[in-house]
């Protein structure tokens, strides 16, 4: 472990949190509007993952889909504009909050047709094997997925091509308000549905950074070695709503359940972590809180200060011109 | 020289794969076995099953594969067995293909052709037997293209290859066969231009794909009897020339459009509406559609022939908007 690496780790995944509860605040206020899905309990799976990428790789999500962007390292004043639906957002405020996209960094977007971009992803994979060039393409997508046919679709095509790809199973335990086990028939084993395509799969604490981290390289130096696709199932817990419009906790999961799994916080996991190994002190966490509230704070104020598109925008990039 | 319109579809896509190897064709049975109707004859052997790529029956995953595919900079040709299982890739079209450009504010593309057979050919029953043209004209961000003659169908698939939009290129099963002068030289069709097929003065038809050999037809028929009708080839449905209908309609004052389509949302309740509004002063006469009926298609030979348009129906519809009837 090195103390530079689990800083940033850490310093990643706390931009991911505050943005959130930024965002979250924002909502109230009505600055954003529309669906909002939080990642927050989740941070651990986009930033472990995507650490172990290269710049460029490709990266494609879902909805659920603003920690993906800024571990990707998109300029969170650009996501937040886009949140704003302003015409200084990522997509010039076409996109929204589901459909957040960084083609520069590499980030082709979040999808919200659930199941609908794991194929998008095995097309960036076989356009990468076609061109010949070293490069994985990482699918994040919910458990809620699996069962979809255009999950078993993609995931037939890319064993049958060997196509390089690695589908990352975020499982938060719920699609919406539906526990996994009245959804999925392998629900106490969902990698084993890669296992059915005879695509190599592991499951990962996805509440751990650094095992997530760890995992992902090892996937993805066996991926680009033409190994073929891979599966990850990270287990991992949401601890707000399916969306803004859903409380944390009600009529599918108990206050006593989302305490719980607060425990495993993985924030607190990676900070216990570099504390106990004595990678960092008490006042790295206080100058990292510092710097990513700057960074928010900044977002937000850039955001409010930018300007609405124009009705002019209403009829561009509906069909590419040239 | 005289080429069928299945051989002008080869030539087109051989053309173009030989000059971009960003191109490739994808789709059930398109490798080895040549194509189920042999549109990619000898494609295999050419170029391979790299860049001729046989799938599974998989429509949603394959479709998908292409979008994702020309999102990184490919150039897919995807070809549906029939238009008709593209039904089963209608979330990947519809939500990816038309609005990944949009919703990324520009930043992706999707250079993307899909192409296949719509509508009947002889007793293939409901589910092989739809025209589905309106329904990919409804959405926003896709081209669609029903070329009728192979000189229109290799210089349109052409550009519909080297445009950086999807496209949906639809094709007939009857068709295949039908035969037709193609320019010996390099050449383009481009998108968006309707052709006048014949030239008339006393009405317009307006008739793209198989319909357009059922109204040229059914105009032969009409100029023995004394009535010169006009026909116009859309050739590209979106985006519509209707520059060149309405010019023929200021010039006739009746308008008759053919479609094998459902009548009720169909694609010349569109045409119609944008004839009226823009230029209703020059109606003579309430424009008539001809078009298939509001019911799955029967398999039954009779049956099935009253449910598509024929060329009594057109010629009915002409005669009544010239008032000769």
């Amino acid at each position: 472990m090195d103390r530079v690496d689990v800083l940033f780790l850490y310093r990643q995944m706390l931009l991911i949190r505050r943005f959130e509860e930024k965002s979250a605040e924002m909502y109230a206020l009505a600055k954003i509007a529309g669906f909002l899905h939080l990642y927050i309990g989740e941070e651990a799976i986009a930033v472990g993952a995507i650490a172990a990428l290269r710049p460029d790789d490709y990266a494609i999500s879902a909805y659920r889909d603003h920690g993906h962007c800024l571990a990707r390292g998109s300029d969170p004043s650009h996501v937040m504009a886009e949140l704003f639906g302003k015409s200084t957002g990522l997509c010039r405020g076409k996109g929204g909050s589901m459909h957040l996209v960084d083609a520069p960094r590499r980030f082709m977007g979040g999808y919200a047709i659930v199941g609908g971009h794991i194929p998008l992803a095995t097309g960036l994979a076989f356009a990468t094997k076609y061109q010949k060039l070293d490069l994985v393409t990482v699918c994040f997508f919910g458990e809620g997925a699996v069962p979809s046919g255009q999950a078993h679709e993609a995931l037939n095509l890319a064993a049958l091509w060997k196509l390089p790809v690695i589908f990352v199973c975020e499982n938060n335990r719920y699609g919406m308000g539906t526990p996994a086990e009245r959804a999925i028939a392998l629900y106490a084993n969902v990698a084993k549905t890669a296992h059915s395509y005879g695509i190599r799969a592991e499951r990962v604490d996805g509440m751990d950074v650094l095992a997530v981290r760890d995992l992902m390289h090892k996937v993805v130096e066996q991926v680009r070695a033409g190994q073929g696709p891979f599966f990850i199932e990270a287990m991992t817990y949401r601890f707000m709503g399916h969306s803004m419009s859903d409380p944390a906790h009600g009529h599918y999961r108990t206050k006593e359940e989302v305490e719980e799994h607060r425990t495993r916080d993985p924030l607190l996991l990676l900070k216990q972590t570099i504390l106990s190994n004595n990678l960092g002190a008490e006042a790295d966490f206080i100058q990292l809180e510092r710097e990513v509230g700057e960074v928010v704070t900044a977002a937000v104020r850039f955001a409010e200060d930018s300007p609405f598109p124009t009705p002019s925008a209403l009829h561009t990039d509906v069909m590419r011109e040239e | 020289m005289v080429l069928s319109y299945r051989e002008a579809l080869n030539q087109a896509m051989r053309e173009e794969m030989r000059r971009d190897s960003r191109i490739f064709l994808i789709g059930e049975e398109v490798g080895y076995y040549q194509g189920a109707f042999k549109v990619s004859k000898g494609f295999v052997e050419e170029f391979g099953p790299q860049r001729v790529v046989d799938t599974p029956i998989t429509e949603a995953g394959f479709t998908g594969l292409a979008i994702g595919a020309a999102m990184a900079g490919l150039h897919p040709i995807v070809e549906l067995m029939t238009m008709n299982f593209g039904i089963l890739a209608l979330d990947q079209i519809v939500n990816n293909a038309a609005k990944i450009h949009y919703m990324s504010g520009g930043q992706l593309s999707v250079p993307l052709v899909i192409r296949g057979p719509g509508s009947a050919a002889h007793q293939l029953g409901a589910q092989h037997s739809q025209s589905l043209e309106a329904w990919f004209c409804h959405v926003p961000g896709l081209k669609v293209i029903a070329p009728a003659t192979p000189h229109d169908a290799k210089g349109l698939l052409k550009s519909a290859i080297r445009d950086n939009n999807p496209v949906i290129f639809i094709e007939a099963q009857l068709l295949y066969g039908t035969k037709g002068d193609v320019e010996d030289r390099e050449y383009t069709v481009p998108i968006g231009v309707a052709e006048v097929k014949r030239s008339g003065g006393d009405a317009t038809i307006v008739a793209y794909s198989k319909m357009l050999l059922l109204a040229l037809e059914a105009a032969d028929q009409l100029s023995r009897e004394g009535i010169e009708v006009e026909v116009i080839d859309p050739r590209t449905l979106k985006p519509l020339d209707l520059p060149t209908i309405v010019a023929s309609f200021k010039k006739t004052g009746r308008l008759v459009i053919v479609e094998e389509g459902w009548r009720f949302c169909g694609l010349g309740a569109q045409i119609a509406e944008s004839v009226y509004a823009a230029a209703f002063d020059y109606l003579d006469a309430p424009i008539l559609r001809v078009t298939g009926k509001d019911v799955p298609m029967p398999y039954s030979r009779p049956l099935e022939d009253a449910a598509i348009p024929d060329k009594a129906r057109v010629i009915e519809a002409v005669k009544s908007v010239c008032g000769t009837q």
